[in-house]
Order: C-alpha cells, then structure tokens, then sequence
C-alpha cells in the first residue's frame, strides 16, 4: 500500500445532521487522474475541503505520500505539494494575472518580513525567476497577453484556466481540480482538458470532480461516483458508465 | 510663518498614522479601529520615560515602538482570530478600554489633566526646539516611514496582504499562513503609530487623553479613505486635505465654537461624499470594502 500517493479511510463528515462523507474511503496512485462524479450534495467538494485541510472530519484517516493530513492547517497542506481549485472559483481579482500566479509559488523568500528590508537581493532573484516561469506558464495557457490585466478582466473561461495555472506554479504532486471546466465555452474545455491530460506527464496525480461526463470520460483513468457521502460505484469510464446504479442516478 | 510650518507638521504626523493604518486597513483589508490608541501609546510611553527616567529621544522612540507593536501583537492576536465586523468590534474595544486607562489612571498618566513639561528631544546632542527643527525631524519619520510601506507593498510579502485583502481562502490556499501575515502587519502599523504618538508628544511638550479617542481613529481612517486606501500616496493627499480644509474655515471668520461644529460637519460630510461617489478615495484603486463585499 506504500506505493499509493494519497490514500483516504472510512472519513466522516456531517453537517447538522446530514451525513456529507459516509465512511468514505479511496487511493490514488502516482500519475493516476480519478475522476470523481456523483449529485450535487453527494460529498464531493466536501472530500476536496478535507484533504485540503480546509475542513476537519470526525473520523477516518488521510494520508499523503505517508503523512497524516487530518487536522493540519490549509496552509500547511498547501506547502506539502497539495494545491487545489475551487468550485466557486477564488482569484485575486484585482491583482494582475501575473501576480496571481505569483501569489501561488510557495516558500518566497520575499514572502518573509526580514527579507523584505534585508535580504532584498536576494528575493529580488528569486522573484525574477519566478516571474519569468510565471510568464512561460502563463504563454502555454494562452494567457500571456493577458498577463498585465486585472484578473476580473478576464472571461469566466479564462478566469478558469488561470486558477489552473496557478495550481501548476505551485509545483504540487496532487491537484485537486473542482469542476474546472463547467460552465464554459467548448473551445476552452478542450484547451483545459489538454492541460489536465498531460499532467501525469509530469508525475502530477488528479482528482477531478465534474459534472460534465464527457469530460470526465476523456481524461480520467478511473472513476468514482458518489451518492450521500459513498462510494457508490468504481472502475475504468466505461465500467461506472455502464453502471446499472449510475445510470439510474444520472436519468432521475 | 510659524503657523505653516505647524500646519505643515500636523499633515506629517497624520501622514504617518495615515500610512500606517493603509497597510492595516488599506492593503489587507481589517478595518481598525484602534489606531488613536497605538498612537497614544506611543505619545504616553516617549512622555512617561522622558519625565520620569529622563531618557534620551532615540531610546524612548525605541520602546514606544516596540511597546506598541507588543501590545499590536496582544490585540492582534486574538482579534484576528475573528473575522471582519467582529474584528472591528474588538478593535473598537481596546480603543476604548485604552483611552479609560489613560483617563483614569491619574496617578501614572495624569489623567485627564494629562503631563505637562515634556521636554525637547536632544538627538546626538543637537536640541530641537524650532519649528523648522521638528518639520525636519518629521518630514525624515515621514519619508522613512512611507519608504517603508512602499517596501512592504512592493515585495512578495505585499502582495499576500493583497491577496488577504481580496480572498483569505485563495491566500490560504496558496500556502499563506494568513493569520500570521495578518498579525504580523498589524503589529507593523501599531509601531509606525507609536512614532507619530511620540512627534506629536515631543512637539506639544504636553500630552492628555483627548487627543487619542474614537474619533481621532475615525479621523485617521477618514483621511486614509479620502486619500484612497490601498493606494501609496493616497495617505499623504488624504492627510494634506484634512488637516488644510478645517484650517482653512478659521479665513472665512467664523467665530470659534461654530467653526469647531463646522469642520466637524465638514468632515462628516466629506465621508458621505467619498462613500457615495468616490469610494476609492483621490488616488485609491480600489473601493473601500467590507468583508460581506468581498464573499
């Protein structure tokens, strides 16, 4: 079992009452897209919220490449090579798109008070790498001419895409992708789903939760659908997509 | 001519507190209203030490400082546990318990008859005493201070209070020990306060708690809105507008106790006015905004 990159137990959430994560368990291994479907309210952000640390469970057991994430800090999970998207989607809209993926680098030096008026120089190079690793990321996503605008300039796709791109200047083993392609144009779904695709490319693993099956189908190597807080059913696309339950649930 | 350069002295103490308190409020988004007291702490402690224990200027600049950014830290701390409008609340609080310890701690601070006898500041034993002398020695706080700021805004580390300001969530996601930057920037302002507290002590040579109320917080914030919060020079335009627009009342030959009514009308007035059309201040890009605005 030491080979899997994250590895969930038996996790339990409730809110008032409501069972959001029943026992839930689940693994992911190295280089792996799992894709994660299921109704609204079946638990799925709420699993994202737990392995981000933005949201403790009552039980069960989380961990990533051997360390225990329960009750660590969002912030810390953050630097552990954890990055995530959200559903709502969360930019620093008045900030440029440039510091935006800047803000998603981690461990800056320039980030820390004394180095602000001591070691100058010293950050100063490392900002200037990284802006310029920003720009490259920002030129493959198509965004670089967009780099000097405010963020809320851009169009919800873009706004979309540019959250991603911040997940990959954090340089993180496992991205948690909430619903990055719904609601957008055609042309940039695809654009996003050929970012998502070569991400195993580069050793990155996935969860991917969204809506759109298509989607799904396309990128992920395995599937779970979730109902009320459960596994329901789980295999390749084609074998939860020809699940007689999954079927059910997606025709009501 | 004396009556410009206190004029002119006036506008760098507020610069100061107004710099100060836009990294707080303007840069990372927390509304404080505790400024007036991390700025009377700072004028009680320089006035305390140079009556009772005779110290130089630069040492009791010192402890000001890092006495107000302790007591930063001890609000802070807590406070920035909660979120926006309770923050503002508990902010609200120490001002207000501060201000009754000035008061009413006669016996230590005075109380409200306050200190008398402050003497002038000796720096590498040069005595300030001119009006010149202490425009100098403020426009040179004045000047290090905003290069500060202007430091902090422009490095990494700015660049998160942005990112508080706007979304905590993103920050936090983003790896960002938000509530240590948080802290960390309040304690930042509480000591820049502590500096203009000691100008000002120093410059009056009497200090007494009236000067360091809620509505001196709220004159401070004033100026930081007007000038526009979140912006770089927004401080200094907004401090020179609302300390020159009153004075200006004193041409117009209104007699005094109206003229005290008015400016505060005007000040009130001017608020409305910014809030309504111009939220973002002379200069500020951004407009001026509550948590609830940001969700």
């Amino acid at each position: 079992m030491s080979s899997e990159l994250l590895e969930v137990q038996k996790l339990e959430k409730s809110f008032d009452g409501i069972r959001a994560l029943a026992g839930f368990s689940c693994s992911l291994r190295q280089g792996e897209i799992l894709g994660l479907i299921g109704p609204n309210g079946a638990g799925k952000t709420t699993l994202l919220n737990v392995i981000s640390g933005f949201l403790t469970p009552e039980s069960g057991k989380a961990m990533f490449q051997g360390m225990n994430l329960l009750g660590v800090p969002s912030h810390k999970i953050a630097k552990t090579g954890i990055t995530r998207t959200f559903q709502n989607l969360r930019l620093v809209r008045q900030l440029s798109v440039l510091d935006n993926v800047l803000l998603s680098f981690r461990d800056q030096l320039g980030e820390r008070l004394g180095n602000v008026f001591f070691r100058w120089k010293t950050s100063k190079e490392q900002e200037a790498a990284n802006q310029e690793e920003a720009l490259l990321l920002l030129d493959e996503a198509g965004l670089f001419e967009k780099a000097n605008d405010p963020a809320e300039n851009l169009s919800y796709g873009q706004q979309k895409l540019l959250s991603l791109v911040c997940c990959l200047a954090a340089k993180g083993d496992l991205l948690l992708l909430d619903e990055p392609v719904a609601g957008i144009a055609p042309e940039m779904i695809e654009n996003i789903l050929g970012i998502i695709r070569d991400l195993p490319i580069k050793g990155k693993s996935v969860i991917l939760i969204e809506h759109n099956l298509d989607a799904v189908m396309q990128v992920c190597d395995r599937v779970i659908f979730m109902d009320a807080g459960a596994k329901v059913s789980e295999g390749s696309p084609e074998e939860v997509r020809n699940d007689p339950k999954v079927i059910e649930a997606y025709l009501d | 001519m004396e009556y410009i350069l206190h004029i002119l002295i006036l506008i760098g103490i507020y610069i100061i507190l107004s710099i100060s308190l836009n990294l707080i409020a303007g840069y990372t988004g927390l509304l404080s209203i505790a400024h007036a007291a991390f700025y009377g702490i700072g004028a009680y402690v320089a006035a305390l030490m140079a009556l009772n224990l005779h110290s130089p200027f630069l040492v009791n600049i010192v402890c000001a400082i890092i006495l107000s950014g302790l007591l930063g830290a001890m609000v802070g701390i807590p406070s920035l546990r909660i979120r926006d409008d309770y923050f503002v609340i508990a902010t609200f609080a120490f001002q207000v318990i501060s201000f009754s310890i000035l008061n009413n701690w006669v016996s230590f601070t005075g109380g409200p008859m306050g200190l008398p006898g402050i003497p002038q500041p000796t720096i590498f034993g040069l005595t300030i005493s001119s009006h010149l002398g202490f425009l100098l020695l403020i426009g040179f706080f004045c000047a290090l201070i905003f290069w500060l700021s202007h430091r902090i805004v422009q490095s990494p580390f700015g660049r998160v209070l942005k990112a508080i300001r706007e979304d905590e969530v993103f920050a936090q996601a983003a790896g960002k020990n938000v509530a240590a930057f948080k802290v960390l920037v309040f304690v930042i302002g509480a000591g820049m306060a502590a500096i203009a507290g000691v100008m000002y002590v120093y410059y009056i040579s009497f200090i007494d708690p009236s000067s360091f109320t809620v509505m001196e917080s709220i004159f401070i914030i004033s100026v930081v809105i007007v000038g526009g919060a979140g912006s770089l020079w927004g401080p200094v335009i907004g401090a020179v507008v609302l300390v020159v627009l009153p004075e200006l009342l004193r041409f117009i030959g209104l007699p005094s106790f109206v003229a005290a009514n008015v400016r505060q009308i005007l000040y009130g007035g001017l608020l409305v006015a910014f809030m309504m059309w111009r939220p973002h201040g002379f200069l500020g890009k951004y407009a001026f905004q509550s948590g609830e605005a940001r969700e």
